[in-house]
């Protein structure tokens, strides 16, 4: 990326490749239309307004996958970024929500609020608290005087996050089998199935101020990246830095624990294949992972609701598609990490 | 430009004194070396004169300002700090590693531009490792490392470098190459302050010389008042031999521990 022409091509690409794979989304499914149909069916329905399409095809495309694409993109674009913030304060590049036990103490409130049959808000807010104590009982737990070790940080996610899984079991074992239980257990395993405009209006607010504020200090997060003198010593102010990506970073993930469960691989993955794409300049990392990211899971969403005859929970898919890829980078890289 | 130290001690929390009665004062063109046994506090010392562990007594000023008086900002865009060489847990490309020194004069939601590149080549260029620039810093040897972070330091715009063990674990003559560079940057201006194990190599670049002893001693002053014979054979603790030698490419002194002395 030398020239401003080259620039320019470059975040233009990164914008509309994932908009062209939603075009395409847009008309897969049991529904199905031809590869560039619900691209013309959106474009119609822009210009000649809703009257000028089927109305079957106006509630399948809008009500019900442009919902989820949606949904799908924030989600993916969110959870990647929030992967590579919680890298750079870690200084380590094998962590992510879910490693850190972020995602299992969102988890953990969402359930909990669930239990309760509380609202959206509640659901989110108590996720947003849960998820933030997990991730800070992690740092204090793998901070030995000032060194945090890979090692250790990994071994405390594994102590927080099956903690907070136990905690999990626990309020489904006491929830009503006949009607909560189910929506949990579902609800946990991963799922945009019940996306809709309110959810989304409720729900992607906070993904998406996070990932603006994390986009706007993307250069700085290289320094973040460092070793704490080291960073200190280019002038940050460390303390604050390192609680604006780590709230920011929670936010994002405990916002998706509400909204579609969770969601594995895609904070850890992502951005592993954006840095040996594009190198580990933040700077770049950050506004790849939020195109690929969102391109990844809105593909793994897509292939989940139309592969087979029922849904597939996309939990379970990222881990089909993400573990074996994972490894494969590992290897390729190993000595790079 | 005056770095002075006053009075200086430190103590971790609740634990015992690391660090006490530490003065020192160099001046701009010089360089100060900073010498000790194993686990005297030699790291210990450059943190608390950068303010990256504050002082428990006593104070360091710049030009008779205390420096805990300023930001970290303000003190950063005056002195640098090269640690010691560890290559970053991130891939980096030496240029992109070489430019986060300009950070400290970098808004957050800012990034570098055109003239900080600018800046990062001419610096790279003058310590003639411009041939790193697109090379992974994990995939380079631990000497042009070292230099890639004096670089990061001198992009900073520094007039204080401070370096902990910058010699340490590299071959002769990239243990040259970094000597020579802190002398050079020092005689163009620069005050330079490096911990080493090596008395010799402070003989070759030094000015002043603080010598810090197990019992919480220090000596400051001229390299060779404070690096003579009885006050090393006192601190580490070994019979030593201080030759000093003249050659048509350079004088230099040798420093030769001979045994030890229990």
């Amino acid at each position: 990326m030398k020239t401003i022409g080259e620039k320019l091509i470059f975040i233009i690409g990164l914008i509309t490749v994932p908009l062209i794979v939603a075009g395409i989304c847009l008309g897969v499914g049991r529904f199905s239309l031809s590869l560039f149909d619900g691209i013309k069916i959106l474009y119609s329905i822009i210009k000649k307004g809703k009257d000028s399409v089927a109305a079957n095809e106006y509630s399948v495309l809008i009500n019900m996958r442009l919902p989820r694409i949606i949904l799908a993109m924030i989600c993916g674009g969110g959870l990647a970024v929030a992967g590579v913030g919680l890298q750079a304060v870690f200084s380590n590049p094998l962590v992510s929500p879910d490693t850190l036990g972020v995602a299992s103490g969102a988890s953990f409130g969402a359930a909990l609020s669930l239990l309760f049959r509380a609202n959206m808000i509640t659901v989110q807010f108590s996720a947003l608290c849960f998820g933030l104590l997990a991730c800070f009982l992690t740092y204090i737990l793998a901070d030995i005087r000032g060194a945090k070790k890979t090692i250790m940080l990994i071994l405390s996610g594994l102590v927080i996050s099956s903690l907070f899984q136990a905690m999990v079991s626990l309020v489904k074992y006491v929830a009503d089998t006949e009607e909560i239980l189910p929506s949990i257990t579902y609800w946990l395993m991963g799922s945009l199935y019940t996306s809709n405009y309110k959810s989304i209006i409720l729900g992607t607010p906070s993904i998406l101020i996070a990932v603006s504020i994390l986009l706007l200090i993307r250069w700085k997060m290289n320094v973040l990246s460092l070793t704490e003198d080291e960073a200190k010593s280019l002038g940050m102010n460390i303390r604050y830095m390192r609680m604006t990506v780590i709230i920011c970073s929670a936010m994002i993930t405990s916002s998706v624990v509400s909204m579609c469960g969770q969601i594995g691989w895609v904070g850890l993955l992502i951005p592993h294949i954006c840095r040996m794409l594009f190198g580990s300049d933040t700077s770049k990392v950050i506004p790849t992972s939020i195109s690929i990211g969102a391109t990844f899971l809105l593909l793994v969403d897509t292939l989940s609701r139309s592969v087979v005859v029922t849904e597939i929970p996309v939990s379970i898919l990222t881990a089909v598609i993400g573990a074996p890829l994972f490894l494969s980078l590992l290897r390729r890289a190993g000595k790079s990490l | 430009m005056i770095f002075e130290a006053k009075n200086g001690s430190f103590a971790y929390k609740k634990s015992k004194t690391i660090l006490e009665n530490i003065n020192f004062s160099v001046q701009s063109n010089e360089v100060l070396a900073i010498l000790g046994p194993n686990g005297v506090g030699k790291t210990t010392l450059l943190k608390c004169i950068t303010g990256l562990h504050p002082w428990s007594g006593g104070f360091s000023s710049i030009d008779g300002r205390d420096i805990s008086t300023m930001s970290p900002k303000e003190f950063f865009s005056k002195a640098s700090y090269v640690p010691q060489a560890k290559a970053p847990a991130f891939a980096f490309k030496a240029r992109e590693l070489v430019i986060l020194g300009r950070s400290v004069h970098i808004g957050n939601f800012s990034k570098p531009g055109k003239k900080d590149y600018e800046m990062v080549d001419k610096v790279m260029d003058e310590l003639c490792i411009s041939h790193l620039s697109e090379k992974y810093c994990h995939q380079i040897s631990g000497g042009e490392l070292q230099m890639l972070l004096i670089a990061r330091a001198l992009v900073q715009e520094p007039s204080i470098l401070i370096l902990d063990e910058p010699e340490s674990n590299l071959d002769f003559r990239n243990q040259l190459i970094i000597l020579k560079t802190i002398r050079r940057l020092a005689d163009k201006g620069l005050i330079c302050i490096f911990n080493t194990h090596y008395p010799a190599h402070s003989f070759s670049i030094a000015d002043k010389c603080i010598l810090l002893g197990k019992d919480k001693t220090s000596i400051f002053g001229n390299i060779k008042d404070v690096l003579n014979k009885e006050n090393i054979e006192k601190t580490f603790k070994v019979y030593v031999d201080i030759v000093n030698n003249t050659n048509p490419i350079a004088n230099y002194t040798t420093v030769t521990a001979l045994d030890l002395l229990d």
